[in-house]
C-alpha cells in the first residue's frame, strides 16, 4: 500500500527528499542554540568581558538565521511536496476511474468515489505532510536534545529516564484508547450527514407528509448520540495536556532544585546557571517531540483507513480492456447475438440474460419491449461492449465486439442511456461531446432531427444557453431530446435509444422516429420503449421477459401470437380503459 | 418542472464570529466562566516559573558567595532551606495548575461538542422550516457543506483557536506583569520583538489565511467537477470522452495544487520564522542584559531589584516563553479566518426567512353525531373535519370532502415571469382530475400551489370552500397525498419507508398498502423482504420499484385528496394498469389529481385539463375531448397516426 501511494510522489521527489533534510538541519541548529546560549549565560554570570558575550551572541545569531533559513526551506519544500503528492494522487485516482468499465463503476457508488477523491486524499495528504516533516523532526529532535542534555549534565539527564517513558506511555495509552472510538465515530458522522442529504433532496416528501418535526427529532437523536461519543473521546484526549504539563513541571522542579544544589555544592564546577537554563530548554524540546509523535501516531493511523480506500480504487483492474491488434473499422450496422448469456457478477446464480439469439440487419429499426426488470437495458449495453457477455458471442458488423478497438466500436454504436446526464456548460458544449469538431450547421441539423431545435431556438441564448450541472434547468423531455441530438452527432452506424423519449410527448416522439426513418435510413436503430406506439412501426419488435426473448416479429405478428405484447397493447388502448372503468 | 432561476444571496459578507462566540457564552455561561478561571490559573502557573527561576538563581548567587568564603558545606546549608521552601511552593502551584488545565480541557470538550450539536440541530431545525423555494434555489451540495465543512471550521475555532488564543493573551498579560515587576528596561526590549512578530504574522499569516480560503474554494470546485464527471461516468464512457474529462480534471486539479501549495507554504514558514525571531530576541536580550549588568545601569522596576544576573536569566526564559506564546497564537490565524467564512455561511442559512404560516383552520378527526352533525374527537375515525375558529370565539366544523377549486389563479416563480395564467379548476369530491400537456406547460406548478409549496400571485384556491391561505400549512398538506416522479426514499427498511406515510400504521396496514401498490410481490422477493435496508435513496432498487414503494407510502397515509405527479412514469404499462386498479379502489370517493405523459394513464379521468404554456386550453372527459377534435385529440391520435 505504502509503495503504491509513494509512487504518486513522482516529480516532487526532490521536494520530498529535501524536506526532511532541511528539517534535520534545522533540528541540529535548534539543539545547538541552547548550547551556545548556555555559554552566553555563563559568560554573563561570570561578568567576563563583553567580547565573549558578543562572540557567543554572534554565533547564536548566525545559527538562528541558519535555522530560520532551513526551517523556511523545509516548510517550502514540504508544502510543495505534499500539495504535489495530493495532486498526483487525485490525478491517478481520477484517471483510473476514467478507465473503469461499467462493471467497475457499478462496484463503487458515486458518492464513495467522490469521498475517496476528496476527503480521503486530504487525509492522506495531511499524513504525508506529517511524515516527511514532523515525523522526521520529532524523533530527531528527541535523540539530539537528549544527547545534548546528557553531554551537559549526565546526572540531571537521569530525570529523562523516568519522565520520557511516563510521558511516552501516557500519550500512547490515550491515543490507543481514543482511536477505536474515533473510527466508529466517523462512520456515525457520515451517516448523520447522509440523513441531512436525504432531507435536502427529499424535502418535498418531508413537507408533503408534514414530517418536519419527525425528521428534526430523528436528526436530534442522532446528533445527541454523536455529541455524547465525541465528548467522551475528547475527554479522553483532554488528558494529553495535563500529562504533558505534569512531565514538564516535574522536570522543571527537578532540574531547578537538584541543579541548584549541584551548582552550589560544586561552586559552579560541575554545573552552572547557564547549564540549568539550557537543560530546561532541552526538556521542553524533548517533551514537545514526544507530544508530536503521539499526535502523528493518531493522525497516521486515522489516515490508514483513507489510504486503504484509495488503494482499493487504484488496485481495481478495469474488466474491459482493448484487445491486441484491434479491428478499427466497423463494416456496417448489423448485429448478431449468438446464444448470448450475461450476468452482472460471476457469483450470481441466475443469469440476467439467457440464450439470446437475435439477428439484426444493417439499417433495420428494432423495437424492444418488456416489463420492468426484463433486462432490456442489459441487452443493449452489450452491443457497445459496456459489459462483456458471459457466454455466447455478440457480433457487430460481422466481427465479435471483443475484437474491436473500444473507441472505434463505441463511436459507431451510439447509446442514449436511460439514466442520462447533461454537463454544465452551454448546449453547444454538450452537443460537442458527440463530435468535437461539429460545425454549427451540423449541430442544428441533429437538433432538428431530435426535435430539439424548436425549443432551443426559444431560449434567449439559443445554442449558447448555459446548462446547469445535471441539466436541472431544462425539463425532462428537453433533456432527453438533447441527449438524443448529442448521440446523433456521432454519426453512428448503430443508434440505441434506451427509453429515451419517455418524457417526450407522443406527437414529438412520433416526429423523432419519422425523422430517423427519413434522414438516417442506413443507421441501425434500436428503440427500447414502454409505449407500444414508439415501437410498433419497427421492422422487428423483440419482446423480452425475465431475461429471455419471448417473441420476435412485427407489430401485426406479435399482436396475433404474443400474449405479453397483446396485454401491453391493450393496456395502452382505448378499449381496455373502458373495461377498467366498468 | 421549470425551476426558478438561481438567485445569489445579495447580502454582503459580515463577520459572524462574534455571533458564534456570543451564542456560545449564552449557552455555557457557567462552564465558560470556569474555563476562563482555569485558563487564567494555568497560564499563571505556567508563567510563574520565571519568578521561580529568578528566586533560584538569586539563592544560587548568594550561596556561591558563601561557597567562596566558607566552603561547600556552609553554602549548602545556606541554600537548602530556601530552595526547599521554593520547591514546595512551586509544587503546590503546579498541582493547582494541572488541575486547572485538566478541568479546562474537560469542560471545553463538553462545550465544544455541545455547541456543535446545538448549531447543527439549530441549522437542521431551521432548514426543515424553510420554504421549498430555498431548496430550489440552492445547490444541494452547497446546503450540505454547511453541515460538513462549515461546522468543521467551527470545531477548529471553538476547541482549539479560541482557548489557545485566550491562553496566549492571558499568558502574555501575566508575563508582562512579571516582566515589569523585574525590569522595565528589559520589558521595553521585549516589545521590540513583539512588534517584529506582529508584523510577520500580519504579513505571512495574512497571506496564509488568504490562500487557505482560496484553497477551500478550489477544493470545492474540484469536488464539483469530480462529482459531475463521476455522476455522468457512464455517459463519458459511451462517448469515449475519457481523455477530455481527464484534461478538464487536470485543469482544476492544477489550480487546486497552486492554492494548496501557497497556503501551506505560508503556514509552514511562519513557524520557523517566528521561532527564530524568538531566538534572536533571546540573543538580543542576553546581549543587552549583559551590557546593562556590566555597565551597572540602575534598574527601573516594581520590585526594586537591582539589574543583575538574577533578573537577566529569568528574563531570558520569559522572552522565550513570550515568543513561543505569540508563535502559537499566530498558528491559529488560519483557523480563525476559516471559521469567519464558515460562520458567515452558517448564519446565512439560519437567517433565511422561514416558511410563514398564518393559517388557523385545522384538520381534526370527527364523528357524526345523532343529528348528523359533526363532533370533534381524538380517535381516528376516517372522517375528517376542518375546524374553523371565528372571531366571535365560536368554531365550526366542516367535513373534509376533497373539493378543490382554483379561481383564476396566476402564478410566477419570479414576479416578473408569470407561468400560470388564469387557471380555474373545479374538482368535486371523488373526481379524478388529470393534467395533460407538454413538459413545461405548468402541470407540476399547479400541484405546487395546491399544497402551498409556492404561493399564488393572484386568484384564489379553495379547499372544501375554505381559502387555503386560512388553513394551517401542516394540516393542508396532511390532507393531501403526493406521489412525485422523482422518488426520494430514506435510509431505513422498506417497512420504515412505507410507514413514513403514517407513523402509526401497523405492519398489516403497511403490507396492505404495498399490495395495493402492487409492490408486495417484488418486496417479498428482496433478500430480507420488508426488512431489507434501503440505502442511498434506494440505490439497490430500480426506478419502477422505487415508484411502487412511494405509491405504497402515500396509500398508507390515506389522505382525502391525492396528487399523482408522473407517479407511474417508470413503471411498465402492464404493471401500471394493476397499480391503477388498486389506486382507484383506494381512492374511491376521494379526489385525485393525476399528471401524466402517458395518455393511457389519464384516459379514465372524470376531467382532463389540457395545458399549454400555463393556460388551460381544453377541458372535459376523454370522450368529450376526443369528440372536440382539439389538441387532446391530436395528442391522442398522434400515437396512432403512423399506423
Amino acid at each position: 500500500m505504502i509503495k503504491k501511494l509513494a509512487s504518486c510522489v513522482r516529480e516532487y521527489k526532490r521536494d520530498t527528499i529535501l524536506t526532511p533534510l532541511f528539517v534535520a538541519l534545522e533540528v541540529v541548529l535548534e539543539c545547538l542554540i541552547p548550547f551556545a546560549s548556555r555559554n552566553l549565560v555563563n559568560a554573563l554570570e561570570q561578568g567576563t568581558e563583553m567580547s565573549v558575550v558578543l562572540k557567543y551572541g554572534l554565533l547564536m545569531f548566525i545559527m538562528a538565521c541558519a535555522s530560520l533559513a532551513c526551517g523556511a526551506l523545509s516548510g517550502y519544500y514540504c508544502a510543495r511536496a505534499s500539495a504535489g503528492f495530493a495532486k498526483n494522487l487525485r490525478k491517478d485516482l481520477f484517471y483510473k476511474v476514467q478507465d473503469f468499465s461499467f462493471a467497475n463503476i457499478d462496484k463503487f457508488s458515486t458518492s464513495s468515489l467522490v469521498t475517496r477523491l476528496t476527503t480521503d486524499v486530504t487525509n492522506v495528504q495531511n499524513a504525508f505532510m506529517m511524515v516527511i516533516r514532523i515525523a522526521v523532526r520529532c524523533p530527531f529532535m528527541l535523540v539530539f536534545a537528549l544527547t545534548m542534555a546528557i553531554i551537559m549534565s549526565p546526572s540531571l539527564a537521569m530525570i529523562y529516564l523516568l519522565i520520557v517513558p511516563v510521558l511516552g506511555f501516557g500519550l500512547m495509552f490515550i491515543a490507543k484508547l481514543a482511536m477505536p472510538i474515533f473510527r466508529t465515530l466517523f462512520k456515525k458522522y457520515d451517516a448523520l450527514n447522509e440523513s441531512v442529504q436525504e432531507n435536502v433532496s427529499g424535502i418535498r416528501v418531508v413537507k408533503s407528509f408534514v414530517r418536519e418535526e419527525y425528521e428534526i427529532e430523528k436528526f436530534n437523536k442522532a446528533s445527541q448520540i454523536l455529541k455524547g461519543d465525541f465528548t467522551n473521546v475528547e475527554k479522553i484526549l483532554a488528558f494529553n495536556a495535563p500529562i504533558m504539563q505534569f512531565c514538564i513541571y516535574v522536570t522543571m522542579l527537578f532540574v531547578s532544585f537538584f541543579g541548584a544544589k549541584m551548582v552550589v555544592g560544586s561552586g559552579s564546577a560541575n554545573l552552572n546557571v547557564g547549564d540549568m537554563q539550557s537543560m530546561l530548554t532541552y526538556s521542553m524540546q524533548i517533551m514537545m517531540s514526544l507530544m508530536m509523535i503521539s499526535m502523528i501516531f493518531v493522525m497516521v493511523t486515522m489516515s490508514i483507513e483513507s489510504a486503504k480506500r484509495i488503494c482499493e480504487v487504484l488496485d481495481d483492474v478495469s474488466t474491459i480492456k482493448n484487445p491486441e491488434n484491434p479491428v478499427t473499422d466497423v463494416k456496417d450496422g448489423s448485429i448478431d447475438f449468438n446464444g448470448v448469456k450475461f450476468a452482472y457478477s460471476v457469483e450470481a446464480d441466475k443469469n440476467v440474460l439467457e440464450n439470446i439469439d437475435i439477428h439484426i440487419r444493417s439499417g433495420q429499426t428494432i423495437g424492444i419491449i418488456g416489463g420492468t426488470g426484463s433486462s432490456k437495458t442489459s441487452l443493449i449495453q452489450l452491443i457497445p461492449r459496456l459489459y462483456d457477455v458471459t457466454g455466447g458471442e455478440l457480433k457487430v458488423g460481422g466481427v465479435d465486439v471483443r475484437n474491436y478497438d473500444l473507441e472505434t466500436l463505441r463511436s459507431q454504436v451510439s447509446v442514449v442511456l436511460q439514466k442520462n446526464v447533461l454537463f454544465s456548460g452551454t448546449i453547444k458544449d454538450n452537443l460537442r461531446w458527440g463530435d468535437e469538431n461539429a460545425t454549427d450547421e451540423e449541430m442544428i441539423r441533429v437538433c432538428k432531427l431530435a426535435q430539439a431545435d424548436e425549443f432551443i431556438e426559444k431560449f434567449p441564448d439559443k445554442y449558447d444557453t448555459h446548462i446547469e450541472q445535471g441539466g436541472t434547468n431544462v425539463s425532462g423531455g428537453q433533456k432527453q431530446r438533447l441527449c438524443i441530438a448529442r448521440a446523433l452527432l456521432k454519426k453512428p452506424k448503430i443508434l440505441i435509444l434506451d427509453d429515451s423519449t419517455s418524457a417526450v410527448d407522443t406527437a414529438t416522439d412520433a416526429k423523432i422516429r419519422k425523422a430517423f426513418a427519413d434522414e438516417i435510413p442506413d443507421t441501425t436503430k434500436i428503440i427500447i420503449a414502454q409505449r407500444i406506439s414508439s415501437v410498433q412501426d419497427a421492422d422487428q419488435i423483440i419482446v423480452l421477459d425475465g431475461g429471455r426473448v419471448n417473441g420476435i416479429g412485427t407489430h401485426a405478428e406479435l399482436l396475433k401470437n404474443n400474449n405479453i405484447y397483446k396485454e401491453v397493447y391493450t393496456s395502452q388502448t382505448k378499449e381496455s380503459a373502458e373495461k377498467e372503468v366498468s | 418542472m421549470p425551476r426558478p432561476p438561481y438567485v445569489k444571496d445579495p447580502n454582503a459578507p459580515k463577520p459572524q464570529v462574534g455571533r458564534i462566540i456570543g451564542e456560545l457564552f449564552k449557552n455555557y455561561k457557567g462552564r465558560l466562566t470556569l474555563v476562563l478561571v482555569c485558563l487564567l490559573i494555568s497560564s499563571i502557573a505556567g508563567s510563574i516559573a520565571s519568578v521561580f527561576m529568578n528566586r533560584v538563581v538569586a539563592i544560587i548567587e548568594e550561596a556561591l558567595l558563601i561557597y567562596k568564603e566558607q566552603g561547600a558545606e556552609a553554602a549548602m546549608q545556606y541554600a537548602h532551606p530556601p530552595l526547599m521552601k521554593l520547591f514546595i511552593i512551586m509544587l503546590t502551584i503546579y498541582i493547582v495548575g494541572i488541575i486547572a488545565s485538566t478541568t479546562q480541557q474537560l469542560n471545553m470538550a463538553v462545550v465544544t461538542q455541545g455547541h456543535l450539536a446545538h448549531m447543527r440541530e439549530k441549522m437542521f431545525r431551521h432548514m426543515e422550516k424553510l420554504p421549498i423555494k430555498y431548496f430550489d434555489q440552492h445547490k444541494h451540495g452547497d446546503i450540505m457543506s454547511h453541515y460538513t465543512n462549515d461546522i468543521d471550521t467551527l470545531r477548529q475555532l471553538i476547541s482549539q483557536a479560541l482557548p489557545q488564543m485566550l491562553n496566549a493573551v492571558l499568558t502574555l498579560v501575566v508575563l508582562l506583569g512579571i516582566m515589569i515587576y523585574l525590569s522595565v528596561w528589559l520589558t521595553l526590549l521585549v516589545f521590540v520583538g513583539v512588534f517584529a512578530m506582529m508584523m510577520v504574522t500580519k504579513k505571512i499569516g495574512g497571506n496564509s489565511a488568504k490562500f487557505f480560503i482560496r484553497q477551500q474554494k478550489a477544493l470545492g470546485k474540484t469536488e464539483g467537477y469530480i462529482e459531475e464527471m463521476i455522476e455522468g461516468q457512464k455517459v463519458v464512457k459511451v462517448f469515449c470522452h475519457e481523455e477530455k474529462s481527464k484534461a478538464g480534471f487536470d485543469e482544476v486539479n492544477d489550480a487546486l495544487f497552486g492554492d494548496a501549495f501557497s497556503a501551506n507554504k505560508y503556514a509552514n514558514i511562519l513557524m520557523p520564522i517566528m521561532g527564530n525571531i524568538g531566538n534572536i530576541m533571546y540573543i538580543l536580550m542576553s546581549f543587552v542584559g549583559g551590557v546593562l549588568v556590566i555597565l551597572g545601569v540602575p534598574n527601573l522596576s516594581l520590585s526594586g531589584q537591582p539589574l543583575d544576573i538574577a533578573v537577566v536569566v529569568p528574563f531570558l526564559g520569559m522572552t522565550r516563553h513570550f515568543c513561543n506564546t505569540i508563535t502559537q497564537g499566530s498558528q491559529q490565524i488560519n483557523a480563525v479566518a476559516m471559521a469567519m467564512a464558515g460562520a458567515q455561511r452558517i448564519y446565512s442559512l439560519i437567517d433565511e426567512e422561514p416558511e410563514v404560516d398564518d393559517g388557523y383552520v385545522t384538520l381534526v378527526n370527527a364523528k357524526i353525531g345523532n343529528n348528523g352533525e359533526l363532533i370533534e374527537c381524538a380517535e381516528k375515525t376516517n372522517v375528517w373535519a376542518w375546524k374553523h375558529p371565528h372571531q366571535d370565539g365560536t368554531t365550526t366544523l366542516t367535513r373534509v370532502e376533497g373539493k378543490v377549486e382554483l379561481n383564476e389563479v396566476d402564478f410566477g416563480y419570479v414576479p416578473e415571469k408569470i407561468v400560470l395564467h388564469e387557471v380555474s379548476i373545479y374538482a368535486n369530491p371523488g373526481q379524478k382530475v388529470a393534467f395533460v400537456g407538454a413538459t413545461g406547460a405548468g402541470k407540476t406548478t399547479i400541484t405546487n400551489l395546491i399544497n402551498r409549496f409556492y404561493d399564488i400571485a393572484d386568484g384564489k384556491i379553495r379547499y372544501d370552500g375554505i381559502n387555503i391561505n386560512k388553513i394551517k400549512k401542516d394540516d393542508l398538506r396532511r390532507s393531501l397525498g403526493i406521489v412525485l416522479q422523482d422518488v426520494n426514499l430514506f435510509t431505513g427498511t422498506v417497512m420504515d419507508n412505507i410507514r413514513y406515510g403514517n407513523l402509526n400504521a401497523t405492519e398489516e396496514e403497511c403490507i396492505a398498502a404495498a399490495r395495493l401498490a402492487n409492490a408486495h410481490d417484488f418486496i417479498t422477493r428482496l433478500p430480507e423482504g420488508y426488512n431489507t435496508m434501503l440505502k442511498g435513496n434506494g440505490a439497490n432498487l430500480s426506478q419502477g420499484q422505487r415508484q411502487l414503494i412511494s405509491i405504497a407510502r402515500a396509500a398508507v397515509a390515506d389522505p382525502p385528496v391525492m396528487i399523482l405527479d408522473e407517479a407511474t412514469s417508470s413503471i411498465d404499462t402492464r404493471t401500471e394498469a394493476l397499480v391503477q386498479r388498486g389506486m382507484d379502489g383506494l381512492m374511491f370517493g376521494r379526489t385525485v389529481f393525476v399528471i401524466a405523459h402517458r395518455l393511457s394513464t389519464v384516459r379514465n379521468s372524470d376531467v382532463i385539463m389540457v395545458l399549454e404554456q400555463g393556460r388551460i386550453i381544453e377541458r372535459g372527459n376523454h370522450d368529450k375531448l376526443i369528440a372536440d377534435k382539439g389538441k387532446y385529440y391530436q395528442l391522442y391520435t398522434g400515437a396512432f397516426e403512423l399506423e
